[in-house]
């Protein structure tokens, strides 16, 4: 057998903190917290996503090629987000007259 | 050829080249769709940006509660598929089926939920287009809200759809005894599918429904 088997007992493990994580977000996010909401929902929300990729998607036991192939995907996103929204959110933060 | 070569193609050296090949040809797959999608999701960013109260009216018109039960109801269809992979992996043919069927169910639930959702916002004018009825405070920028909204779950629930294809004809090859302890790949292939589609629920859900609630 060539893959590797992960124990069921991880999987519910798993499956709980998803649900926990979810049930407390919907939370938070009925509390007033400014701009920290975000960064408390996009938190979470990463949370969740790399206890997937880890355990339901068994990246944390594949080989170093597969783990290359994910980081690769994620790093191409962060550099499309991040240089996209490094334009948009700075767009007028120079006070110059504008020449028209 | 030996019973034990069964499952190797000819092309491969031996059963666990042929496995890494598969899995690194998903994941080159994969991360086209993380791309894919973070196309959608960079443009709902330059838009909230720029329309961040249109975007908290919009989203607070959408229902809280069955945006939640399909965020448990589709993690519960990652843990069904994950124990898909489990018994595939074992070869056990019944609870293959067993958890591929379970999967199916709970995947056909997020979908008909949706439908709900979708054929309310009809109802209520919230479809951007000529049908668009919607006159509250910031309408245009509202639309403008409700169509990353359509376009983001619609391009989701595509996916979901397609998944709900692949496991019928994963069920398929299983009842025909394809998959052993020796050979589980195409179970394990959709499954990291399957888990990818939930990712891009995870984030959707904060995303769209959570934002302007406090």
């Amino acid at each position: 057998m060539p893959q590797h088997t992960i124990p069921k007992r991880i999987y519910y493990i798993i499956f709980g903190a998803l649900m926990f994580l979810t049930a407390i977000t919907i939370w938070v996010a009925f509390i007033d917290l400014g701009a920290f909401s975000d960064v408390i929902a996009l938190g979470i929300a990463t949370t969740k996503a790399t206890l997937v990729i880890l355990y339901f998607m068994h990246v944390r036991y594949s080989s170093k090629l597969t783990w290359a192939a994910v980081f690769s995907g994620f790093l191409f996103l962060a550099i499309l987000l991040t240089i996209t929204m490094s334009d948009y959110l700075t767009r007028g933060w120079d006070s110059l007259p504008k020449p028209w | 050829m030996s019973a034990k070569n069964a499952a190797l193609q000819h092309h491969f050296e031996d059963l666990g080249q042929q496995y890494e090949s598969s899995q690194l040809g998903m994941w080159a797959f994969l991360v086209q769709e993380i791309l894919f999608f973070g196309g959608l999701f960079l443009g709902y960013l330059v838009y909230r940006s720029s329309y961040p109260e249109a975007f908290k009216i919009g989203s607070s018109l959408l229902d809280v509660k069955l945006g939640g039960i399909n965020t448990a109801v589709l993690i519960a269809s990652s843990l069904t598929m994950a124990l898909a992979v489990y018994w595939a992996q074992k070869g056990d043919k019944k609870k293959i089926i067993l958890f591929l069927t379970l999967t199916l169910i709970l995947g056909s639930t997020f979908l008909g939920i949706k439908v709900v959702e979708y054929s309310h916002k009809w109802h209520h004018g919230l479809v951007p287009g000529e049908m668009f009825a919607y006159s509250g405070p910031l309408a245009d920028q509202v639309r403008i809200f409700y169509s990353f909204y359509f376009a983001m779950t619609g391009m989701h629930a595509l996916h979901m759809i397609i998944g709900a294809g692949l496991i019928v004809w994963l069920m398929v090859k299983a009842a025909r005894g394809r998959f052993t302890a020796e050979y589980s790949t195409p179970v394990e292939m959709f499954g990291l599918y399957w888990h990818f589609v939930d990712i891009v629920w995870i984030y959707l859900f904060p995303l769209l429904y959570l934002i302007g609630r406090s």
